[in-house]
């Protein structure tokens, strides 16, 4: 099983440095279709939102959203947006975070 | 000569700030190999191969869930696809360069990377040192994240799990996901993917965040057109 993953690790390694590579070292060879150049501009939003948002709306024991976890990933959200700041926005999140533990929530 | 030593010194100090970020984010990377249960030379070894926090981060959470292996690679490559677009987007500026130049280059492309050198490179007008600015912040980051790991693995295990330090995740990628939300095609598709993601929540692992991931990204093209015709 160990030495599956070895192999899953290596292939993604690859990949990844593939993707790297493709424009910046292949250059000019590789033409995309347009709608798969629009297509990029939307996969930072789109991979990072579908990574973002059932971490913050994880249920806790009652099947229900975390409300604590909500919060805290609200009050993140308002941090990254006014400042674009990823130290200030992990800061924020981990204390609202855990106040709302300590208040018992 | 000393041109290339203040870009490459610039590029240090650039990233500079950004490096209490990437500490964390690079001793969950470390711990979340670890908690998968890859064991710690695997869990480094990812830093080296991979090095993109994000897919390292799903790639030991899906080889921990024992998602089908095709799954976990191609979930991997989905998330940083993102990295073809820098390719494209710095390709011009570098070109010139001898490919002894560029691999190396390719091999550090990364979200800080490109960010600063981008903003750089279109701020000024583009110098012939601008690479060595590239370098400058990209090895600096490479370094600061096999250390990061490293910690993660070494001290990780000793943190209680009572400091939910896993909820730093989805915050690290929420700093990341809040600047990209430029345009509204590109709100349509983070609200589109995020609500898929939601809702597929579960197994098989990794394929309800791909599938969300690639209808968010085609929302966000349809919206584009739609909006472009009035």
């Amino acid at each position: 099983m160990v030495e599956a993953a070895w192999i899953v690790v290596a292939l993604i390694g690859a990949g990844t440095l593939l993707e790297r590579a493709s424009f910046l070292v292949f250059g000019g060879r590789l033409q995309l279709p347009d709608v798969v150049q629009q297509g990029l501009r939307y996969v930072p939003a789109a991979v990072l939102s579908a990574l973002v948002l059932p971490g913050l709306v994880q249920p806790g024991s009652d099947g229900l959203p975390d409300a604590a976890r909500l919060a805290a990933g609200v009050v993140a959200a308002l941090v990254a947006w006014r400042t674009h700041g990823a130290l200030l926005t992990l800061v924020a999140g981990m204390a609202t975070l855990w106040l709302l533990r300590w208040l018992g929530l | 000569m000393t041109g290339r030593r203040e870009a490459y010194v610039a590029g240090m100090q650039a990233v500079a700030p950004m490096l209490p970020g990437v500490v964390p984010f690079g001793m969950t990377a470390g711990v979340a190999g670890l908690d998968a249960g890859l064991g710690g030379e695997l869990a480094f070894a990812m830093s080296v191969l991979i090095f993109a926090g994000a897919s390292q981060i799903a790639t030991a959470q899906l080889l921990g869930a024992d998602a089908a292996p095709a799954l976990v690679v191609l979930t991997a490559l989905l998330i940083n696809l993102r990295m073809v677009m820098y390719s494209a987007s710095l390709a011009g500026h570098f070109a010139p360069l001898p490919l002894r130049w560029r691999v190396p280059m390719a091999y550090l492309l990364t979200d800080q990377a490109y960010a600063l050198s981008i903003q750089r490179i279109l701020r000024r007008h583009p110098g012939p040192q601008e690479h060595w600015f590239y370098l400058g912040a990209g090895l600096t980051l490479w370094i600061t994240w096999l250390c990061a790991t490293g910690a993660g693995i070494a001290a990780g295990s000793a943190v209680p799990p009572a400091w939910e330090l896993g909820f730093i995740v989805p915050l690290i990628f929420l700093s990341l996901l809040v600047p990209a939300i430029a345009s509204r095609p590109a709100l349509v598709a983070a609200v589109t993917a995020g609500l898929l993601s939601v809702l597929g929540r579960g197994r098989p692992a990794g394929l309800g965040l791909t599938l969300a991931a690639l209808a968010g990204i085609a929302a966000g093209v349809v919206t584009e057109r739609m909006t472009r015709r009035g």
